[in-house]
């Protein structure tokens, strides 16, 4: 049940434009709530409200420095690059997968034409 | 049967090969026919696309546009650098979502293999903010590619 939540969480985390670039620009290193404030003209309580998701999702972790609070994403580079990776897989095994049927369809039409 | 092989190369290229069952001329066309790329160049299952502008002369642009049955979409520009008919194509292209990720590389080969095509891709590796945003999307994008690998994640 949990793991239920959790995944609609996460799905619920990403369907948001803002939330999409604040783990972009997250991708690049970890920021403060200034620093992720900056480029999109939001305050910073809205910000504050968009990381909680993240937070609550497990997409990004919080760690605790005196008094600032930077963000990290709570996936270490090499295992997003590993599940970006796996999706490209899958879409272009997809794609040459149908591909094989258009070029064999293209074949049965060749060979329908009077010699 | 696993006839498709995808590794990276260096920290800058991934290089992808796939076997054909059709000559190398067949294979070319479906990739710069327009009528032909809307049948298979889809990603994951659920999704169509609408829009497919292909001027595949050196030089000339196209524009790919995806749709889901939820109306969510993006889209992928690019333009032709080279052309060699049946063997070769080199691109840039760029995926919208909705701001431009940074160019894309790709040179494509198609060789001879006995009656048969072996497909070369060598494209460029985006950097890892582009593939954070690519991931984003994808996951909302490929629903059930991402189902499978967030379960192995939590």
């Amino acid at each position: 049940m949990q793991e239920a939540l959790n995944l609609d969480a996460t799905f619920s985390a990403l369907a948001d434009p803002t939330r999409r670039a604040i783990l972009a620009r997250l991708a690049t290193g970890e920021a403060t709530v200034m620093e992720l404030a900056r480029p999109f003209e939001m305050t910073q309580p809205a910000i504050s409200q968009h990381l909680k998701v993240l937070e609550d999702a497990g997409l990004i972790i919080r760690r605790v420095e005196g008094t600032r609070r930077p963000r990290r994403l709570a996936k270490d580079g090499i295992e997003a690059m590993d599940q970006w990776l796996a999706m490209l897989r899958k879409a272009l095994e997809a794609n040459y997968d149908r591909l094989d049927d258009v070029l064999s369809a293209m074949e049965n039409r060749e060979k329908g034409k009077p010699q | 049967m696993s006839k498709m092989t995808l590794q990276t190369e260096g920290d800058t290229h991934i290089l992808v090969t796939r076997r054909f069952a059709a000559p190398p001329q067949a294979v070319y066309l479906a990739h710069t026919d327009p009528n032909l790329i809307q049948k298979w160049l889809l990603g994951p299952e659920g999704w169509t696309m609408p829009v497919c502008l292909n001027e595949a002369i050196p030089g000339g642009k196209f524009r790919y546009e995806w749709k889901n049955a939820k109306g969510e979409g993006f889209y992928v520009t690019g333009e032709y650098l080279e052309l060699d008919p049946y063997r070769r194509i080199v691109h840039v292209e760029r995926m919208h979502l909705p701001d431009p990720t940074p160019d894309n590389h790709v040179e494509t080969r198609f060789d001879a293999d006995g009656a048969g095509t072996l497909m070369i891709m060598r494209m460029t590796l985006p950097d890892a903010q582009t593939r954070a945003a690519m991931l984003a999307t994808g996951m909302e994008h490929g629903m059930e590619a991402s189902y499978v690998r967030l379960e192995e994640m939590i």
